[in-house]
């Protein structure tokens, strides 16, 4: 019997961003098995719940992640708002669509970017990270924030977006369309990026489905989960395919997000086109009484928050399942039987985002 | 649009046969999650997608209660079962990889817990 030997991988490491733990069990170069360790960056978001009032946790939830933060924020106030039975006015629900989609491109551009530099393609990395600043200006452009927008509330948005803007964003996105097709070209026809990433890390459909992996870590392996087809905010009104890919590697996982780079543009000029005038936001009065699992789709799939008030001004509970969470028992899978040098390929694949699934 | 889900309060002695069925019918474990409801009471949700209808499985338990594991059934519960005890002081048993207290490193032992509620009241 070969010898086995535990390497450790992270929780500090070159190509992760954030901190998660691998004990990696190897005989020889192969990895037989592995044990994931998380808890290095706990915050304890969801024990502020109960100190801060419903009206303004909306900020520690959109504080939970720095990537996708609008979409924590609204899927916050959307559960909120469905325990009150509140109806936000239509271009409110427009208008958290258009910033929600904006932040996927972000995310998945930075994404792509990080992933071009874990399999060494520096100049892939920037090209990628320079589209994303122009989605990230106009981010700032329409709600003053690059990162954290800050722009939603319960009872609809802060903040409005003018028809002349709306109609200049649809004009840039025809621009940056063509940046992004000359961008994912690399990443699915470049032959040192597909000898990295081809037959990497599968994942076959029904270990994704049993193992709860969401996202395009889901999708990739031909699961076609994606919330937005719930039709919360304004996706029931817009017309968008779930995009999959059926061979479950690190090829696929990013196949689907550059995919769903033009998906989200789609959606975003549709939006722009169809967006109702009138108000923003209603006044919202009392407190929550009750419970609802709000369920939205991130970046990386699948979110829930779920969220129970008294009929006090503070919630007795606010529980977040992110994506990355429910995405690690998959990843154990992918990396059993991979060789050591793909290990940070294949962890970069799901997209880890560990100050997310920490809270 | 409103999301449809559903709440369906069971006794513990029941989790295993409640989750088994799920499993059999197809149906994807979605999260488990757990509530503080009293000074020694906790509500635990277990959900369930399918369709994108989530059934939550509900056991009401106190922090002495031992809670059997369901990842004999769905191998992936272990993240949300250590977490559970990590934060609450949850006892499951019967985990396939038990961290033992130590998936999520915190300050204090059981944030979430019994003795957190015990150190506030003072």
């Amino acid at each position: 019997m070969t010898k086995q030997i535990i390497v450790p991988f992270g929780p500090q490491h070159p190509v992760l961003p954030e901190p998660i733990h691998l004990d990696l069990v190897l005989e020889d170069e192969k990895v037989v098995d592995v044990i994931p360790s998380i808890g290095y960056i706990h915050r304890g978001f969801e024990k502020l719940v109960e100190k801060r009032e419903f009206t303004e946790y909306v900020f520690i939830a959109e504080r939970t992640c720095g990537i996708c933060s609008f979409i924590h924020g609204a899927t916050y106030c959307q559960g909120i708002e469905q325990i009150m039975g509140i109806q936000v006015p239509e271009r409110a629900d427009y208008l958290r669509t258009i910033w929600s989609e904006y932040s996927r491109l972000h995310s998945h551009l930075l994404w792509l970017g990080l992933y071009a530099d874990s399999f060494g393609f520096e100049n892939l990395f920037m090209n990628a990270w320079r589209i994303r600043e122009r989605i990230l200006d106009v981010m700032e452009q329409t709600t003053g924030g690059r990162v954290i927008q800050g722009s939603c509330k319960v009872g609809g948005v802060r903040k409005d977006i003018s028809n002349a803007k709306l109609a200049e964003m649809s004009r840039d996105l025809d621009s940056i369309r063509k940046e992004m097709e000359e961008l994912t070209t690399v990443f699915l026809k470049d032959d040192t990026v597909i000898h990295r990433t081809r037959n990497v890390g599968v994942l076959s459909r029904q270990d994704a489905y049993h193992l709860g992996a969401v996202g395009p870590t889901a999708r990739g392996s031909g699961v076609a989960i994606d919330l937005r087809k719930t039709g919360y905010a304004a996706y029931s009104e817009l017309d968008f395919p779930v995009v999959t890919d059926s061979c479950g590697d690190c090829y696929s996982r990013c196949l689907v997000r550059c995919k769903e780079l033009f998906t989200s543009v789609d959606i975003i000029q549709q939006a722009i086109a169809k967006i109702p005038d009138g108000p923003v936001d209603v006044k919202v009065t009392g407190a929550p009484n009750g419970e609802f699992f709000m369920r939205a789709e991130q970046p990386r799939g699948e979110l829930v928050h779920y969220l129970k008030g008294n009929g006090t001004k503070f919630l007795v509970r606010s529980r977040i399942r992110t994506p990355t969470l429910t995405n690690i028992p998959p990843l154990v899978k992918m990396l059993q039987g991979c060789d050591l040098a793909d290990v940070p390929v294949i962890v970069l694949s799901i997209d880890p985002c560990i100050s997310c699934t920490e809270r | 649009m409103k999301q449809e889900q559903t709440i369906i309060p069971i006794e513990v002695g029941r989790l295993i046969g409640s989750v088994e069925q799920f499993r059999n019918e197809g149906y994807r474990l979605a999260q488990i999650g757990c509530t503080k409801v009293g000074d020694n009471s906790f509500e635990i949700n277990y959900s369930f997608d399918k369709d994108f209808v989530l059934q939550n499985l509900r056991i009401t338990v106190t922090a002495e209660t031992e809670v059997p594991s369901i990842t004999g059934m769905y191998w992936g519960a272990f993240v949300y079962e250590n977490e559970m005890h990590d934060l609450f002081g949850i006892q499951v048993k019967g985990i396939n990889i038990d961290f033992k207290g130590t998936f999520i490193r915190t300050a204090i032992r059981y944030p979430f817990g019994v003795s957190v509620a015990k150190e506030e009241k003072k």
